[in-house]
């Protein structure tokens, strides 16, 4: 671990006080990360002036809306796709998707491993990359893995975690799902700055992100029936497990424990 | 002659309860654990009526070898929070009876998940006279998957070790329902809640 702990991320924080502390990492932030990551704090911060209710989801009403749009989106298109890419389409074929995938995701997440300080995070994940392109067919296959060397699993919404910035308001976005204003941002960011936009061939591109869409919602295929049978309100437990499972992440799996809130 | 054999099997059958809530008592929260997660494991692998998904096999395995290690009064009181307290013992008596079902439900449609599936258990910290421990577990995953987390809060109580929350991959069930809770407590109170979770064990959909 390093000296620098992450901060309480989860909510906006109400009193006056603490609001220097975030302004002061999103310094350190955007020097690092420049125009993204005060695009990010702006967000952020500004979200935090209308709390009303529930102060990590004062869009609760639009986004309702939203997730009831998702619904039959992804029940009759997104769904299906993937259920018949699971079926249909050869292992060695999702496999090679979710590498290449991933590939990206460990480069950013080494990135990220650096931005916290976390250098044997950010050994791992360079290491993996270096060998997973250079050896495994541009990350379409995971030798890495095979030599055991695990996933450090950062992305920029962690950093920004990590230095402090709250999560902002919560939102659900048709067929991506549930985030938050920091972390969308962070994806926003992992997806403009991948090595992906460099292919040049704007078909192939558009097959890699399409095949990484299909490949994602298959991933979570399993999830969704337990999800009708455990919650009340799928809505209300999507919006919990995300924020529970965010802050784990942040923490690197020990966050403090959680206050009785509303 | 029959009424002292009664009380002589009686006292037996006393004493025989005594050793064994003594024995439960004494076997550490992390030995439970492992010792319920490897029965249950063995029968998910084994099991043809499972395997061949026999809904009433499957959730006859969860009550008789999962429930009852878990404390109900408890994750129900705590899912309500400061709740608990406004609620009459008979509505309390049905919310812990409802919730129950529920987590039975949940419980038996996510077991078959668990398939051919290897737990790791790690090594527990803290005191050993402590009342309250959190016992962690993994699941191993395939091809480089980094492994899923599975963490039960326990007390120690009169009967032994009990769990008072699971935390999977850092979702804590109690925190999550206590925002389901609290929502249908405040759109029509404590008896909202009650007919809602009734109606979700009874298979109506909840509108």
């Amino acid at each position: 671990m390093s000296a620098a702990g992450p901060s309480q991320g989860a909510n906006c924080a109400p009193s006056g006080g603490s609001a220097a502390a975030p302004a002061a990492s999103v310094g350190v932030v955007a020097t690092a990360l420049l125009r993204g990551a005060a695009l990010a704090a702006v967000l952020a911060l500004s979200a935090c002036a209308s709390t009303p209710g529930r102060p990590y989801d004062p869009f609760e009403a639009s986004n309702r809306v939203m997730y009831a749009i998702n619904e039959p989106l992804d029940k009759h298109i997104a769904k299906p796709i993937a259920q018949a890419w699971v079926d249909y389409v050869p292992t060695f074929v999702q496999k090679a998707v979710s590498n290449y995938v991933n590939n990206i995701d460990d480069l950013f997440s080494g990135v990220n491993g650096l931005l916290q300080g976390k250098l044997d995070k950010a050994g791992n994940d360079f290491g993996r990359v270096l060998i997973n392109t250079g050896f495994g067919l541009a990350g379409l296959i995971d030798i890495a893995s095979d030599a055991g060397i695990p996933r450090g699993g950062e992305d920029f919404g962690q950093t920004f975690g990590f230095w402090g910035i709250p999560q902002g308001p919560y939102l659900f976005i048709p067929l991506w799902g549930p985030t938050t204003v920091r972390d969308g941002t962070g994806t926003i960011l992992r997806f403009v700055w991948s090595p992906t936009t460099e292919i040049p061939d704007v078909a192939l591109r558009n097959v890699i992100y399409g095949l990484g869409a299909i490949d994602l919602r298959a991933q979570a295929l399993g999830a969704t029936s337990l999800l009708e049978q455990a919650s009340l309100d799928p809505y209300t437990f999507v919006r919990r497990a995300y924020l529970q499972r965010r802050q784990f992440e942040v923490y690197d799996g020990n966050p403090p424990p959680e206050k009785d809130e509303d | 002659m029959a009424f002292p054999l009664d009380i002589a099997r009686g006292l037996a059958t006393l004493a025989f309860a005594v050793v064994a809530s003594a024995a439960a008592a004494q076997e550490a929260p992390d030995a439970m654990v492992k010792r319920v997660a490897q029965e249950v494991l063995q029968i998910i692998n084994t099991d043809p009526k499972v395997a061949a998904g026999d809904q009433q096999r499957i959730r006859e395995v969860v009550e008789t070898k999962l429930l009852p290690n878990f404390d109900f009064e408890r994750i129900t009181a705590l899912a309500m929070g400061r709740n608990w307290r406004q609620a009459t013992p008979e509505q309390q008596k049905q919310l812990v009876e409802q919730f129950r079902q529920l987590l039975v439900r949940t419980y038996s449609g996510a077991l078959t998940q668990y398939r051919n599936q290897t737990m790791d258990y790690k090594p527990m910290r803290g005191d050993a006279a402590a009342t309250e421990v959190t016992v962690r577990t993994e699941v191993v995953r395939q091809g480089g998957q980094a492994p899923v987390p599975i963490d039960y809060s326990m007390a120690k109580g009169p009967a032994g070790w009990k769990v008072y929350d699971v935390i999977v991959g850092g979702v804590s069930l109690v925190t999550n329902y206590r925002d389901e809770f609290n929502e249908q407590i405040k759109n029509g109170g404590v008896d909202n809640l009650i007919k809602t979770l009734t109606a979700k064990n009874q298979g109506t959909p909840a509108k």
